[in-house]
């Protein structure tokens, strides 16, 4: 904005930001049934029961500063969402991400708060680990897929958006693909039913790949059938390093010191 | 659709059917709304209760949840320790075919029970076009449609809402309904079934049901036969027990201040219809307008005390977090106090971006002053006036006083204030209604554009006409009243339209919406239909009927198929819906006491005829209208001259919810 009070806007205005808070939280159990839409009506509604002193945009409608990092999608859990908020008062991130999660329904919990000190969440996230739970497949016909998508050097799978149908390769993005032999059963390993595990590493790319475009992929490279629906949980986001690992991107702000990133 | 009942589940009784469910809602639309989990909702220990009740509102969990009846009822349940409540909604069709598929009955969103384990399943119809959902539920509960066919495992099926004024054409379906007030009705239906359970559950069903006619206020239609004479009319309406009294009073919640509810509100995780916190100013509506059932049956008005109010919306909006107010009522501008709540929340929410909406704003009851306090925090809510009646000569038919200048003049209030767009509520069909009537819809729309753009100076201003379908109802001075066929309807729809824009400089600034006449034929064969209705309901359902109050959803051509169907012949939707009735016919509902004297209803519906006004028991005498002295009530309003209490600042500090 240029200065000028918009048409129409109100006198006085809104305070403004003194402190923006970046918050870590997981969509768990049923509420990962909850979409982007879902969970931040929620989220506001926290702010207001917990008396968060949110900063509000200007306007004849103000708008709670709230901005999101790429949300998981509707039916997969996460537990490592991404969020940050501007306060027009100064909090202790620790008491507020308490205060949050007692706000919030049990199942949308807050894991971790911290004061940002510069850098924006987007820049720190370029990768994102999910798990993903096959019940009725045996890990090793998981394996077995999982090879034959690995050697592919594309595939190609048909996704459904709001512009009609599209193509994307579902292999590019994956960094790392593995369906380990479970050590011993897992949670959904019960009544002598396999379950396979994928763990998963995809870099964020545009249109985004996410897990069920890897199991389409699974099933267009190498036939792996789903006998009942994939439960997937992302573990974690962050910066791509070397070695395929995920940098924490709440890290630079906790100790700002080391990483080096700049202060505000 | 398949019509195949889902088998009750083999698990234990209120055992949760997550499991199954979850492996479903991968595949369904807005799977979130399956999940529970709200604040507010409560999940208790099933074998801990002794009376347990699913509570629903037989429509789409966005519609439903916001229901107030539905969430004080849950609430008032839940606070008697042995008494559980769940609630259940009716589901999608892409989650009805799957459900039925993979045997999952119809379950509660709390803790995912099956509806058929409960003891009691209460339904809350505002409206009939509900009536298939009701059979979508019962089905997929496992629950045989037909009452008759029930037994001590089924639950007890009961109709609340205002539609249990006439459940007639659900007379098959259901066990029991309750008419008027829930909050006092629910706590005796519990007592009632905890003492019959206590004593080992003596006379099955059967004993049950008889217990709660002979309260005089639970109207169970399987101990009533109906008699109808050779022309089809109602002959007579007759107990067939002994105890069962010959007419079912409604309930009447007298201290609104004693029943402070919802205090913790649902707040959904699913986005809904209404996404705010919702106070009862007041309960019944004195007004008269000819048409309006809401304001019949829940005569006399009784007001919730500011202090009260004030108190509510505090702990409410703490407990949700909403940042919407509704004040809600009949008429809510006309509370006695409604410039002191007002100005008194505006004055505690300062600051805070929480704003205030009054849902139904009377034309004549509302001023600068409310304008500016609705409007203190910055946001404007939706304002929506209902002159109801195009013609200064129509609204005098029904009893809507408002005249053309007091509308003007409040529209362009809202628009010298801030607001640039305004809906405009009127219905078509009327009584005595001609295509000049619904015309001068068309010339107030231009006159209020004229004279909001002189005020306002600015042609930035907005009007919007929506019109309803008028439906008769019954209990109201028009249940004698032919509707207007759909064709009329339409032809007057189709010239209002081109009267709007016949000048384009006005026209642009009105915008048109409106439903056509079908769906409300429909619902006046089912608002006034008698038993021989059910026969359509099941056969709609059968043919795949959901959803009727959606536009989508609604099929006319199925509805009518289905009345040919099953309908005698003589005695069909017209019969039921275009035909005017005499003084004399024994109406489908004459046997359910609204507390309304059956001869004042035709006395007014007389004087509406010769256009006579009739004005307001709450400022001028009583007109004996009949339900002060038959329900033992009276009317209870202010001013109480108190102020709005607590004023301790609303935001200090972060808070940890419980
Ligand atoms: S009986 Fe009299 S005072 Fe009571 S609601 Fe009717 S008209 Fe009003």
């Amino acid at each position: 904005m240029t200065g000028r009070r918009p048409k129409n806007q109100p006198e006085g205005g809104q305070a403004p930001v003194v402190q923006r808070i970046r918050l870590r939280y997981a969509k768990r159990g049923p509420m990962r049934f909850t979409s982007h839409r879902d969970f931040a009506r929620a989220f506001e509604r926290a702010i207001l029961r917990a008396g968060v002193p949110i900063a509000y945009s200007q306007g004849f409608t103000p708008h709670p500063k709230v901005s999101y990092a790429s949300a998981a999608p509707t039916g997969v859990a996460s537990e490592a969402e991404y969020l940050e908020i501007g306060l027009r008062d100064r909090v202790d991130p620790g008491e507020l991400a308490r205060a949050l999660d007692a706000a919030l329904s049990p199942g949308l919990d807050v894991l971790d708060a911290v004061e940002a000190v510069g850098g924006s969440l987007a820049d720190r996230i370029d990768a994102s680990a999910w798990r993903v739970e096959l019940p009725g497949v045996t890990a090793k016909a998981a394996r077995q897929a999982v090879d034959v998508f690995l050697a592919a050097a594309e595939v190609p799978v048909e996704r459904l958006t709001k512009q009609g149908r599209r193509t994307l390769d579902a292999r590019g993005p994956v960094v790392r693909l593995d369906a380990p032999q479970p050590a011993d059963v897992t949670p959904s390993e019960v009544g002598g039913v396999p379950c396979a595990i994928l763990d998963l590493v995809v870099r964020q790319v545009t249109p985004s790949v996410r897990p069920d475009d890897i199991l389409s992929g699974l099933l267009v490279a190498a036939d792996l059938e789903l006998p009942v629906p994939p439960r997937a949980t992302r573990i974690a986001q962050g910066a791509l390093t070397a070695q395929g690992e995920l940098v924490d991107p709440l890290a630079a702000d906790r100790d700002p010191a080391v990483i080096g990133a700049p202060l505000s | 659709m398949s019509e195949a009942s889902v088998a009750p589940a083999s698990a234990r009784a209120g055992q949760t059917v997550w499991p199954q469910l979850e492996q479903l809602l991968p595949k369904v639309s807005k799977p979130i709304q399956y999940v529970g989990g709200e604040l507010g909702a409560v999940v208790k220990d099933w074998d801990a209760a002794t009376v347990r009740w699913a509570l629903s509102y037989p429509d789409a969990y966005e519609v439903g949840l916001p229901n107030q009846g539905v969430q004080i009822l849950y609430e008032v349940l839940n606070e008697q320790p042995d008494v559980l409540a769940e609630r259940t909604y009716a589901v999608w069709p892409d989650l009805e075919a799957l459900m039925r598929e993979h045997g999952v009955p119809q379950f509660t969103v709390d803790a995912h029970r099956p509806v058929r384990a409960f003891d009691l399943f209460g339904i809350s119809f505002a409206t009939e076009l509900g009536y298939t959902n009701m059979l979508t539920m019962l089905s997929l509960a496992g629950i045989p449609l037909d009452s008759s066919e029930r037994d001590e495992s089924h639950p007890i099926v009961i109709a609340g809402g205002h539609a249990a004024f006439n459940p007639e054409p659900i007379a098959d379906f259901i066990d029991a309904a309750v008419l008027g007030d829930g909050e006092e009705a629910v706590l005796e239906i519990t007592a009632i079934v905890r003492e019959w359970k206590a004593e080992g559950c003596p006379g099955g069903r059967d004993e049950l049901l008889l217990r709660l006619a002979r309260t005089e206020s639970v109207y169970v239609p399987r101990f009533y036969d109906v008699d109808y004479l050779p022309d089809g009319r109602i002959q007579r309406v007759l107990p067939n027990r002994a105890d069962v009294p010959f007419r079912v009073n409604k309930r009447t919640t007298m201290d609104l201040d004693a029943w402070p509810y919802p205090k913790k509100p649902l707040v959904p995780l699913a986005e809904t219809v209404h996404e705010r916190y919702a106070v009862e100013i007041f309960r019944g509506c004195t007004r008269g307008c000819r048409f309006c059932q809401a304001g019949m049956i829940t005569r006399p008005v009784r007001e919730r005390s500011i202090t009260t109010i004030g108190e509510m919306v505090k702990e409410g909006l703490e407990f949700s977090g909403f940042g919407e107010v509704g004040l809600l009522s009949l008429s809510s501008a006309d509370h006695s106090e409604i410039g002191d709540i007002c100005s008194g929340l505006a004055d505690q929410y300062e600051g805070s971006n929480v704003s205030l909406s009054l849902p139904s704003t009377r034309v004549d009851a509302f001023n600068i002053d409310l304008a500016q306090e609705l409007s203190r925090n910055g946001r404007r809510t939706g304002l929506t006036f209902a002159p109801e009646g195009g013609s200064e000569r129509i609204r005098k038919v029904i009893n809507k006083m408002v005249s053309e200048e007091d509308l003007i003049r409040t529209v362009v209030t809202a628009y010298t204030n801030g607001w640039r767009q305004v809906k405009l509520y009127f219905m078509c069909g009327l009584p005595t209604e001609t295509d000049e009537d619904v015309l001068q819809i068309a010339r107030l729309a231009q006159e209020v554009i004229k004279a909001g753009r002189a005020a306002t100076g600015s042609k930035d201003i907005r009007c919007t006409v929506s019109i309803g379908g008028f439906v008769p109802k019954p209990h109201t001075p028009f249940q004698w009243a032919a509707m207007a066929s759909p064709e009329t309807i339409d032809n007057r729809l189709k010239l209002l339209k081109q009267a709007i824009n016949s000048d384009r400089s006005l026209g642009r600034a009105i915008g048109y919406r409106y439903h056509d006449g079908q769906p409300s034929l429909v619902e006046g064969l089912l608002s006034r239909g008698d038993r021989r209705v059910g026969a359509v309901i099941r056969r709609v359902w059968e043919g795949g009927g959901r959803f009727d109050g959606w536009s989508e959803h609604f099929s006319y051509d199925r509805w009518m198929t289905a009345a040919n169907e099953a309908l005698a012949p003589g005695v069909d939707v017209a019969w039921f819906t275009t035909r005017e009735r005499d003084e004399n016919e024994v109406l489908p509902w004459d046997h359910l006491d609204s507390g309304l004297d059956k001869e004042w209803l035709w006395q007014d519906w007389q004087e509406s005829l010769s256009e006579y006004e009739q004005p307001d028991c709450r400022w001028t005498p009583c007109f004996d209208c009949g339900v002060c002295p038959s329900m033992d009530t009276e009317i209870q309003i202010g001013p109480t001259g108190k102020k709005l209490l607590p004023i301790t600042p609303v935001n200090a500090g972060l808070k940890v919810p419980s």
